[in-house]
């Protein structure tokens, strides 16, 4: 099943959603900025088996933010200085 | 608060001290003003800016390390069950994601508690196995006290230390390492950049020096490692220390290179069943070595993209900070260094009043100035800074979770801060008005 540009968008998208659930500062706008500059930087990779294997990575990094979204609310502080 | 007017009368009263001590004025009446004290709950988090202090754990470290820490709770070193199997498993694989990035065999990875451990072991370890021949180790001024600490405890048994002095800019000079290496020398101690003022010392000129004259190489890597490249191979490094917690890693682990050809024999410190190839008995912590594994490999995979964009942000800092503010000056060489340590001297502001003011900030100085002594800093001293600026120095440590908008933050009010302690300081406006501050004649009252 070759990779199409929906999935790719999709995924985009569902981890930018993710991302932005990240209680920590830090870990949000690293996140955020991450996966973007990734996605940017793979833009024009043309080879099938590659594409499939960044998005096996991409999906895997998916599950990892969703764990650890779900860690961060577990022990919630304080917001930091710039976001107040 | 004490307003201004009493804090300018205050600190005009003592019109006549000499320098040092108008210094330790400003930071009495700073430490009054402020307690230092835990967040409250509604208080805001202050940014983090000390990278070199510690370092917050990456969320892949982390997720990394869970299962361990959960379900997957066997010794490494059990050999019947298969606890023990997956256990030692992953410990191997963390030992191969460590070696990866410093271009090693996994067999030279020892796993030990941390770089503070690791530099223990190098130094007394090689110097304590060959004392019977060789009686002399090198280091420099600059290391880290723990490099310092074990040379003198080797003082006291009776060896030799030379303690190398560095040139203005930080670095080591090559010939005169040249000149001090002995017969009797058996081991050279040079860390490859240093935590306080960032410097990166020549370690491939070092390496090829002391292969050349048969002494051992050590480098404590803790500041280094996962953030420029590095190849035990090219660099001819037999030991190097590496720290977990620097990288995005747990605390409480960090690891030992110690090279297999040509082999490095060492006395260990930690005595025991044997484990770690007999150089550090005790159980392996399979979720620190773990997390210490994938913080390497995530390291290695991010090297280049992390340097870049703390490069950027470490330019941001100093540009605006120069831009706006007279009198500041970077210690350490600007071209060999680590970006992300930048250490300032403000000049005529004393430095744990600016800390103080900057309480949004997380900061760090470059003197030890809670020690009742207000020694400044070693490493600072041995560059040869004025004391007066010694006591004036700021850490800024960017990492790879540091944002724009925290650079910028931190740059505003840094330089809020110092215009504003200036206006009060007595020093400053005599230099306004064109007075030579060396040229004045202090006198007690």
């Amino acid at each position: 099943m070759a990779a199409s540009t929906a999935q790719v968008l999709s995924l985009y998208r569902q981890l930018m959603k993710e991302s932005k659930k990240f209680p920590s500062y830090n870990y949000r706008t690293y996140a955020l900025r991450r996966v973007q500059d990734a996605f940017r930087a793979n833009r024009s990779v043309e080879d099938p088996k590659m594409v499939e294997q960044l998005l096996n990575q991409g999906r895997d990094n998916l599950d990892m933010i969703r764990r650890q979204v779900a860690i961060g609310k577990m022990y919630p502080t304080q917001k930091t200085i710039v976001e107040g | 608060m004490m307003s201004k007017t009493v804090t300018t009368k205050l600190l005009g009263s003592m019109r006549g001290f000499p320098s040092h001590r108008m210094n330790y004025a400003q930071s009495a009446v700073a430490r009054e003003l402020i307690k230092s004290r835990e967040l409250e709950k509604d208080d805001l988090r202050p940014l983090y800016m000390d990278f070199q202090a510690t370092t917050p754990m990456d969320p892949r470290v982390l997720d990394a390390m869970l299962p361990y820490q959960v379900n997957y709770y066997g010794n490494p070193h059990s050999r019947t069950h298969a606890y023990g199997w997956e256990s030692e498993s992953a410990m191997e694989k963390a030992r191969k994601q460590v070696a990866d990035l410093i271009a090693a065999d996994p067999r030279e990875i020892v796993f030990t508690s941390g770089a503070t451990e690791s530099n223990n072991m190098s130094i007394k370890g090689v110097a304590r196995f060959y004392k019977s021949k060789k009686k002399h180790v090198i280091t420099t001024q600059t290391e880290h006290k723990c490099v310092l600490d074990s040379c003198r405890v080797l003082e006291a048994e009776g060896f030799d230390i030379t303690y190398l002095p560095v040139k203005t800019n930080g670095l080591v000079d090559l010939q005169l390492l040249e000149e001090t290496i002995r017969q009797d020398t058996s081991l050279v101690s040079v860390m490859t950049v240093n935590n306080e003022i960032g410097v990166r010392q020549p370690v491939e000129d070092i390496g090829r020096i002391c292969r050349s004259r048969n002494v051992f190489f050590h480098t404590d890597a803790a500041q280094a490692v996962g953030k420029i490249p590095i190849n035990v191979t090219d660099w001819k490094v037999d030991l190097m220390s590496i720290s977990g917690h620097k990288i995005y890693g747990p605390k409480g682990v960090g690891a030992l290179y110690v090279r297999r050809r040509p082999r490095v024999r060492m006395e260990p410190l930690q005595n025991g069943g044997g484990q770690e190839r007999g150089l550090r008995s005790g159980t392996v912590p399979t979720p620190l070595a773990v997390g210490l594994g994938a913080a390497c490999e995530i390291a290695q995979q991010e090297l280049e993209y992390d340097h870049s964009r703390v490069s950027m942000l470490a330019n941001r800092l100093l540009r605006k900070i120069m831009s706006e503010i007279p009198d500041v000056v970077m210690n350490g060489d600007p071209e060999q260094r680590y970006p992300g340590c930048i250490n300032l001297s403000f000049a005529y502001v004393e430095g744990e009043s600016l800390l103080m003011a900057l309480k949004d900030v997380a900061l760090s100085s470059g003197s030890a100035c809670t020690s009742a002594s207000l020694e400044p800093s070693y490493v600072l001293r041995a560059i040869g800074t004025d004391e007066d600026l010694a006591h004036s120095s700021i850490r800024f440590g960017i990492g790879r979770f540091s944002t724009e908008a925290e650079v910028d933050y931190t740059a505003d009010k840094c330089i809020q801060q110092v215009k504003r302690l200036r206006e009060m300081s007595p020093l400053w406006e005599m230099v306004q008005e064109g007075i030579d501050l060396k040229s004045i004649k202090w006198t007690q009252h």
